[in-house]
């Protein structure tokens, strides 16, 4: 006998009919019915659905220095400068890269002429004078630049000239760096917060609902640059008619919707779903390395690692490899290295080969020695919030006690750790991880003044003061290894190696380039 | 009868109060700065103080508590720190998928948790009993996040029958929007419906051992009459107070199921809020859910008044 003859013949014995079942079971089926023929799949070429990390907490470039932000924008609003696929600064509503004069204290930026904006109207140096401004007031990196700037004057209606009081190297790196960026906006636009976003992009603001989609679509009076392509430099094109970026915080959603065909584009995906996209016709993995890099911040102010010969034996003590591999998985995702910058920069140095990646316990033991460690506690502030920065904890904490620290692991949420790291009382180390930019000053914020890690040394004074004076590239990029030697030397912060980031595309795009901030002009469905 | 309201109406003020101000207060406790998070890395010492100046974050913490619950007396629930928009206009936007999500979720959960209790104490230790409350178990075991990726892998991948997650294309007509919602709203449903099981199927024992059924079935009425028309309506009160309060929980953002299907619910927006430490919102969204959970037990024990005569005494 069945299952179901015996659930039939229990309910003819207590005298239920089929209808009677049928009438209590019916309205749940009638759910499966619906009047829907199946989930239609992603659209044509005349969209692409995007599933972003999670909902832009502005759409204002200026008003935050997260990714997410930018993402979006950098397609409705162009800087003066952008980067290639090499992370060389590049004009964009510049004509050319700025005429430097008066030993770097003078710049000339000659705009495009015959640039529309978003409104209708050609773009001219008020728009960028006023834009700039707001920059130079709002956001971190303007405001330290602006620190600089004597004065800021048009010359006819399209160039610019900057005098600055003392020397910005790499003052067009600064405007091309996409986070916080210097974004150029028509004048009458310009407000706090912004509500209307007009900007020259190849693609225009339409819509925001929060939580749902940021829509942009196509600007057809979008004047584009001549030069082939490359990174975010070049010709730019709207093929896609309209660009939807939808916030998915989930990682796995972002996985199976990709898979799926309801998303183009899942920005950074779980590095363990690698093999599955790698393994589905219908998508392809998409890999940026370097995307960015860990590093671990010591607090020089106070505790064990006030002491020098301390930061020496934690940096001795440290498997990289190891920490890097419990975080990533697979070296498909990550990089050891000492250097700080790839060989293809003029910022590429090795120093720092000779203490990074050792793991040599001896060494570290002996410096502890030397230093008369007293046995207190390291403390390991760190975040399960980012997975890897935690693994790499559990890493570091069994290589420091390899070397005979004793260790104690702070794990809190990210907002915890982000107050708690601006109080020197409370922690010994606090791991994070930045983006990747081709710029040294622009990242870690240790190498300026009052960072957390409070490091000031008179080497560290004068290593950078050598560097940030000198504006020839190549000259700089000896004296960055300068700058490299003393931070190995003095240890306020360890970068832990390089790690690349994984996205899916459907297997239907075309011509995206993978770079720090995925970009959809140029790209086709 | 107008006392009765009136003492609990009298009664939920003083809850809203408790509530308002514990949530204040448990916010605060909480370590964390949502100005050093809004400006990044490379923000100075003096730009975070600059925007704690700017939203009164520098003020003693009872002049903040002060001014905030003014503002909340005249329906102002403040500014959202990181969405720059009023709370009230947040929620609002983020009313709609949570209110059809939690609707379509106790209506499955009904539909599946109301017959099985009721199969159940019918055919009580027997298999279908057996089956039900295995079921009931297991449903109340899945964790939702996990049941939910399951079926977007099943429905959504697999099948291709559903969307992934989200709520629809830009300006999609209704109909597409609460189709977003069947996986969701089903995942929930599944999961809520073993409480609303046990429940039916105790209150259903309780009631068909009464004496009136004995009565019912000598008087020679069919037992699907006796089951569905007198001891249900019999056994509804303790039903509808499950379903009522479970109601009241979804209403308040199911917050993992929103996070799996990606739904710009209200779940979502706390979610969001508490990792960002943007307190207004917190505080804002918590009050708004707090005062639909005490207006749904309002409303039942106005419903308990209109099933069982004898609540009015």
């Amino acid at each position: 006998m069945t299952g179901k003859q015996t659930l039939h013949s229990d309910l003819a014995a207590k005298g239920w009919s089929r209808r009677d079942l049928a009438r209590m079971l019916g309205a749940a089926g009638a759910l499966s019915v619906l009047p829907f023929g199946g989930f239609a799949q992603a659209q044509g070429a005349a969209s692409a659905n995007l599933a972003m990390i999670g909902e832009p907490q502005t759409l204002d470039p200026m008003a935050s220095t997260a990714d997410l932000p930018s993402l979006i924008m950098m397609h409705v609003y162009e800087s003066l400068y952008t980067f290639d696929a090499d992370l060389n600064a590049k004009p964009m509503l510049a004509v050319d890269m700025p005429k430097i004069s008066n030993n770097g204290l003078g710049y000339e930026i000659e705009i495009r002429k015959g640039v529309k904006l978003h409104s209708g109207r050609e773009l001219d140096v008020e728009d960028v004078i006023a834009s700039l401004k707001r920059w130079f007031e709002m956001t971190p990196r303007g405001k330290s630049i602006n620190a600089n700037v004597v004065t800021m004057e048009a010359r006819g209606s399209h160039g610019l000239a900057i005098t600055l009081k003392a020397p910005v190297p790499a003052f067009a790196t600064h405007m091309a760096l996409p986070s916080g960026y210097a974004a150029i906006m028509a004048k009458e636009s310009i407000a706090t917060p912004l509500v209307s976003f007009v900007g020259t992009g190849p693609y225009k603001f339409q819509e925001r609902k929060p939580d749902q989609f940021v829509v942009l679509t196509r600007f057809d009076g979008y004047s584009a640059r001549s030069e082939a392509p490359s990174g975010y430099a070049g010709k730019r094109e709207a093929k896609i008619g309209e660009l939807r970026f939808i916030p998915v915080p989930n990682a796995n959603t972002r996985v199976e919707g990709v898979i799926a065909g309801q998303y183009h584009f899942a920005d950074q995906i779980p590095v363990e779903s690698y093999k599955r996209i790698a393994a589905t016709a219908s998508v392809k993995p998409v890999l940026v390395m370097p995307y960015g890099f860990p590093y671990f911040v010591l607090n020089t102010k106070q505790g064990p690692f006030a002491d020098k010969r301390v930061r020496q034996a934690y940096q001795l003590a440290l498997s990289n490899t190891e920490m890097l591999l419990a975080a990533f998985g697979d070296d498909k995702f990550f990089k050891a290295t000492a250097a700080h910058f790839p060989k293809a920069s003029p910022f590429h140095s090795a120093a720092g080969d000779k203490v990074y990646d050792k793991a040599d316990t001896a060494a570290a033991k002996k410096l502890l020695a030397d230093a008369k460690y007293d046995g207190a506690p390291i403390r390991i502030l760190n975040s399960k919030q980012y997975e890897f920065h935690h693994r790499m904890a559990l890493v570091m904490a069994e290589n420091l006690k390899a070397a005979g620290f004793k260790v104690q692991l702070d794990v809190v949420d990210w907002a915890t750790l982000v107050q708690r790291r601006a109080d020197p009382a409370v922690y010994d180390v606090y791991i994070t991880h930045s983006g990747f930019y081709p710029e040294p000053m622009l990242s870690p914020p240790q190498l300026g003044s009052g960072a957390p890690g409070w490091w000031d040394s008179p080497a560290k004074t004068a290593a950078l003061a050598a560097f940030n004076s000198e504006s020839d590239p190549v000259k700089r990029g000896a004296l960055w290894g300068k700058v490299q030697e003393v931070i190995y030397d003095e240890v306020p912060y360890i970068r832990a190696g390089e790690f690349a980031a994984l996205s899916a595309s459907s297997a239907k795009m075309t011509g995206f380039t993978p770079m720090p901030m995925p970009a959809f002009w140029n790209v086709g469905l | 009868m107008l006392t009765t309201l009136a003492r609990k109406l009298g009664g939920m003020i003083t809850v809203m109060f408790l509530v308002a101000t514990m949530v204040f207060f448990l916010t605060r406790l909480a370590p964390g700065d949502p100005a050093a998070l809004m400006l990044g890395d490379q923000a100075t010492q003096a730009d975070i103080e600059q925007l704690r100046k700017t939203y009164g974050l520098d003020q003693p913490l009872l002049v903040q508590y002060g001014l905030w619950l003014k503002e909340v007396i005249a329906g102002n629930l403040g500014q959202s720190i990181f969405l720059q928009r009023p709370v009230l206009t947040a929620i609002g936007e983020r009313a709609e998928p949570t209110f059809f999500l939690a609707l379509f979720s106790i209506l499955i959960a009904s539909l599946i948790g109301i017959p099985a209790g009721i199969i159940s104490a019918v055919w009580r230790g027997g298999r279908s009993d057996q089956a039900v409350s295995a079921g009931a178990m297991l449903a109340a075991s899945i964790p939702s996040f996990w049941l939910g990726l399951l079926f977007i892998q099943f429905f959504s991948v697999t099948l291709g029958w559903f969307p992934v997650a989200g709520y629809g294309d830009p300006g999609a007509p209704l109909a597409q929007r609460l189709y977003h919602l069947i996986l969701p709203a089903t995942v929930l449903g599944i999961v809520n419906s073993a409480l609303i099981t046990r429940f039916t199927r105790a209150s259903m024992l309780d009631v068909l051992s009464e004496d009136f059924v004995r009565t019912a079935r000598a008087k020679g009425l069919s037992e699907s009459r006796i089951v569905l028309r007198h001891a249900l309506g019999n056994a509804l009160v303790p039903i509808i107070t499950v379903v009522g309060l479970t109601a009241a929980l979804l209403v308040g953002g199911a917050i993992i199921t929103e996070t799996v299907f990606g739904l710009p619910g209200i779940g979502n927006l706390v979610v969001s809020a508490v990792l960002r430490r943007d307190y207004p919102v917190i505080q804002g969204a918590l009050i708004v859910i707090a005062g639909i959970y005490v207006m749904i037990n309002f409303a039942i024990d106005v419903i308990y008044t209109l099933v069982d005569p004898r609540v009015k005494t």
